[in-house]
């Protein structure tokens, strides 16, 4: 077997060194009666040529994104990415190491997520960001319980326009973590006035910016009315090439910003793995989870990075620590970065502009099909579509047609009939225009 | 090899090499790498894109002001840059790391080109279901080889890495233990623990009790039994524990939890040991995490990503997470809201889980199948046995007998020698080791924590155990300054963490102007 270095010799003298007379000899510890004698119940052992086949042919089932003319969002976007990303993450150094918990021999590691977080700081508008969490719910909900400290209340207030999926992941946690989520309706006109909910209670306010309808708001009042009341203003961005474009969170007073980072530096990939990005203010910093890199010297007083204030995690802390998160996204973090590095300042606000030039381009050819309109009137890359029959049913049929229309309403909110005529439509700059022509074309025909 | 060299005490690095200086600061292929925010340039860019058709923006008029601060690089900077980061860091590809619990086995490239397949990397998460029947077979298949695996008869696969799986097994019990109407509030850790179980035990609102370990390393019988009782909801055990041995009365300890009416938690991180040979179901456990990045070989990459799916007996299935799949006439069909008779407990992601991973963990196991998973845990424990064999007599075993897959020893040996564990440890790096855990498990002092994987040949071991027992005879020989100076042949040498944690920089910030900075 071609990862198996051990000849039987090697067996044998190993075992002669150890002093026993088989491998089965080291498993005495087992009690009998749960000892296999032989292989499992599964295929044996196979070369890469029919491993390939056999994976290969599942890949070959699907219908991919770029089969096709794509147009779905809602928390994950198909964007291009750069043929230097993949080649550099899969450097071994980088993809076979571990959490830097030896600094002298992981420092190339612990430079790039120290970069990281300072490119996550810079585009969020915030002091400080941590190394990564999983992905955007998860990030979002971490924000949560991080509010929940810092204030000492237990009331998270989540907007409706907050992704669906992201409200549940918080209402998970909140149900067996002891605290209360109160979570606004899903408003696609995106009038919700949250300030009105915030009580003596509230630890937090989440706020979804742009909205999963794909509203932009200026968070500024909202912010204020939270700090009035003692609570933190949490804002979730799950598109973060908008912050190329979009005011910043931490410049509308957000307290902790939660975003996933998928869009930059990772594909799709059927929902993960993905990349949570969390930021917030320095004075929180000790409340914060998950892994943070620091500046310090070596021994020589040359400038060196290390895994620093690790006494708020669990490896220190245990049942104290502040998250239980130990493994987070770092490969996945490296992809972004690197994206982030060969776009810099110009190609990041100058694919922020296309990504928003070709949605508007796209919402006014949709918007003119007979049976659709649209619904925002303010969006980054992402709208919504109000359609005259279900548009879950349009999607299956749009397909059809070569076209990967949307997100219906009815599948993110499937208690919620009233959502069942939307349609949530992002493009990117990998839409072409012949992409979008298509797109309105077969919408009309489908309606 | 001149083997004089690294014996000369010196307390810089190589010799004569040492005296060199250098202009640029580089030393040969050692270079020394600006932070990207010191080497970029306005107007400069490695991306061009088309430019933007010029439309009137709907923006609501929340637009950005002023400048990022984003550093501008070309394509091959950024490929030089990260290129030469890449070399600071130790790897698996790189020589031998026996980081004790984190399993650190060879990470085969067949999984990284199947995990990149358009079919699979290029599918959104909420394509329609018609779209995407390979993705859901081959989420399937995975599911079908760990329930076989385990002896499981569910699992659910969105956990994120170990501790999110963790908290999904956890909220299981919890779910599973409501639905009987009941409130279970204390759960059972061993001291032995990796920090993830209290940590997470207390995330599921949980009240944390401690057992302590006997003096054979397992759970102390007596004091577990003494600790039943009608409040007890669940016990969280690693097996094989973290001391690298098997928990022998773990059948008891399922007989008795059960007999309680609470749940058997099994933390799966060192399920490498036993893969093929032992199913956690026929030991009693309910719900146990399984670390595809640790016994199923997706790469670490740096601290993740990773992906933790639970295996849960049938008492607990019904209260798996959203979304889960099923197969019906229309083909494979992802639930993603409740309906029928399960009660699932919620969902922990924002989709359904770690499918990149999900490729390279059936890649890696149709690789192996049934007869090489059994092989790889053999010689995986082969090794173990076989370092602490070789080093038994140069450095202390924390416990009498063989071990499963890791080595743990205690720092005995170093007793007097003013070398202490981190010493030794960072003494390693020069040898062109990674360091093995250290202070870890927290029940023996000084531990020393060796997971050699399966990866490892006899050649590699051999030279390992050889530098090892070099650095024993020279601890004991009194040469503390050595390692106190350790390691010195690195990019960088000991780090004060003091200073990180006190004065915490976290993140890099413009150089104040001259005129300012004066003031």
């Amino acid at each position: 077997m071609r990862y198996l270095p051990h000849t039987e010799a090697d067996r044998r003298a190993m075992l002669a060194a150890i002093g026993v007379s088989s491998i089965d000899a080291l498993f005495r510890d087992v009690p009998p009666g749960a000892r296999l004698a032989g292989p499992i119940d599964l295929s044996l052992h196979m070369g890469e040529i029919e491993v390939e086949r056999a994976i290969g042919a599942m890949a070959d089932k699907n219908r991919h994104a770029g089969q096709m003319a794509s147009f779905l969002g809602a928390g994950a976007y198909r964007h291009h990415v750069p043929s230097a990303v993949d080649h550099l993450i899969q450097r071994g150094e980088f993809l076979t190491s571990y959490t830097p918990y030896q600094p002298e021999v992981a420092q190339g590691t612990l430079q790039y997520l120290f970069e990281f977080q300072t490119q996550i700081a810079l585009i969020t508008g915030m002091e400080v960001a941590n190394a990564s969490m999983y992905d955007g719910a998860t990030s979002c909900v971490e924000a949560v319980m991080m509010a929940n400290r810092v204030t000492r209340r237990k009331k998270a207030i989540l907007a409706g326009g907050l992704h669906p999926h992201y409200r549940e992941v918080v209402e998970t946690y909140g149900r067996y973590g002891g605290f209360t989520v109160a979570a606004g309706n899903p408003d696609p006109n995106g009038k919700e006035d949250l300030a009105k909910l915030i009580d003596g209670e509230t630890s937090c306010v989440v706020v979804q910016n742009p909205s999963v309808f794909g509203h932009v708001r200026d968070l500024s009042a909202l912010a204020a009315a939270t700090a009035k009341a003692g609570a933190l203003l949490i804002v979730v961005v799950t598109e973060i090439v908008s912050l190329g474009l979009v005011t910043p969170p931490g410049a509308m007073g957000a307290d902790i910003v939660a975003c996933e980072g998928q869009s930059l530096g990772n594909a799709l990939n059927y929902g993960g793995p993905y990349v949570g990005l969390l930021a917030t203010r320095e004075k929180f910093v000790r409340q914060m989870p998950g892994r943070l890199i620091g500046e310090t010297v070596d021994v020589d007083g040359k400038r060196g990075w290390v895994l620093t204030l690790s006494t708020r995690e669990q490896h220190i802390r245990r049942e104290k620590a502040t998250s239980n998160i130990c493994t987070n996204s770092g490969l996945c973090a490296l992809a972004f970065t690197i994206h982030l590095s060969l776009l810099g300042e110009a190609g990041f606000t100058g694919l922020a502009q296309l990504n928003h030039a070709r949605a508007v381009q796209l919402a006014d050819k949709l918007g003119a099909v007979k049976g659709a309109s649209v619904v925002n009137d303010s969006f980054f890359n992402e709208f919504t579509l109000r359609l005259k029959r279900p548009a879950a049913a349009v999607v299956d049929c749009l397909v059809h047609k070569g076209v990967l229309g949307g997100v219906p309403g009815g599948r993110l909110w499937p208690d919620r009939p009233e959502l069942a005529d939307l349609l949530l439509v992002a493009t990117t700059e990998t839409n072409s225009e012949v992409d979008m022509d298509l797109f309105a074309r077969a919408l009309a025909e489908v309606l | 090899m001149d083997k004089s060299r690294g014996r000369t005490g010196r307390t810089t690095a190589g010799g004569a090499a040492a005296e060199i200086r250098t202009e640029s600061g580089h030393r040969g292929l050692q270079f020394e790498e600006p932070l990207i925010f010191e080497q970029g340039a306005e107007g400069r860019g490695g991306v061009d894109l088309p430019p933007a058709p010029k439309v009137a923006e709907r923006l609501g008029g929340v637009r950005r002001k002023g400048p990022i601060g984003l550093p501008g690089l070309s394509e091959p900077q950024v490929i030089r840059h990260y290129t030469r980061l890449s070399q600071k860091n130790y790897a698996i590809d790189s020589g031998v790391y026996p980081l004790g619990s984190c399993t650190m086995k060879h990470n085969p490239r067949l999984n990284e080109k199947m995990a990149r397949l358009p079919g699979f990397a290029d599918l959104h998460p909420l394509q329609p279901m018609q779209t995407v029947q390979g993705a859901l077979e081959l989420i399937d298949r995975l599911a079908h080889w760990l329930k076989t695996l385990t002896g499981m008869p569910a699992v659910a696969l969105s956990p994120g890495a170990g501790a999110h799986g963790e908290f999904c097994g956890m909220v299981t019990i919890r779910a599973a233990l409501a639905a009987r109407g009941e409130t279970r509030r204390r759960v059972l850790v061993p001291e032995s623990a990796h920090g993830t179980n209290p940590a997470t035990a207390a995330a599921c609102g949980f009240e944390v009790d401690s057992i302590p370990a006997d003096a054979r390393g397992r759970v102390d019988l007596a004091a577990f039994k003494a600790k039943l009782g009608p409040d007890i909801a669940a016990i969280m055990l690693t097996n094989p524990n973290t001391c690298g041995l098997f928990e022998s009365d773990i059948v008891k300890i399922a007989e008795e939890i059960h007999r309680i009416g609470a749940y058997f938690y099994c933390d799966g991180a060192n399920f490498n040991a036993i893969v093929g040979r032992v199913r956690p179901a026929d030991l009693g456990i309910d719900a146990m995490h399984i670390n595809l990045h640790k016994t199923f070989s997706t790469p670490h990459g740096g601290g993740g990503p990773g992906s933790g799916p639970v295996v849960l007996s049938a008492a607990l299935a019904p209260y798996a997470p959203l979304p889960y799949i099923v197969h019906g006439a229309d083909g494979f069909r992802l639930v993603e809201t409740k309906e029928g008779k399960a009660q699932p407990f919620g969902r922990l992601k924002t989709f359904h889980g770690q499918m990149g991973m999900f490729i390279r963990a059936l890649t890696y196991m149709l690789s192996h199948g049934a007869d090489c998973l059994r092989a790889a845990s053999g010689d995986a424990v082969l090794n173990a046995n076989y370092v602490l064999a070789r080093l038994k007599d140069v450095m202390t075993p924390a416990f009498d007998g063989t071990c499963m897959h890791e080595a743990l020893f205690d720092d005995g040996f170093l007793k007097d020698t003013g070398v202490s564990t981190l010493d030794f440890a960072k003494a390693m790096i020069d040898e062109g080791f990674h360091p093995m855990t250290m202070y870890f498990p927290l029940v023996v002092h000084g531990a020393l924590l060796i997971e050699p994987t399966e990866s490892e040949s006899k050649d590699a071991l051999d030279v390992f155990i050889a530098s090892l027992r070099s650095l024993a005879a020279r601890a004991k020989a009194g040469e503390a300054e050595f390692f106190h100076a350790a390691p010195r042949l690195t990019p960088r040498r000991r780090l004060d963490e003091t200073r990180a944690a006190r004065q915490p920089v976290l993140r890099w910030r413009p150089p104040a102007p001259a005129s300012q900075a004066a003031e």
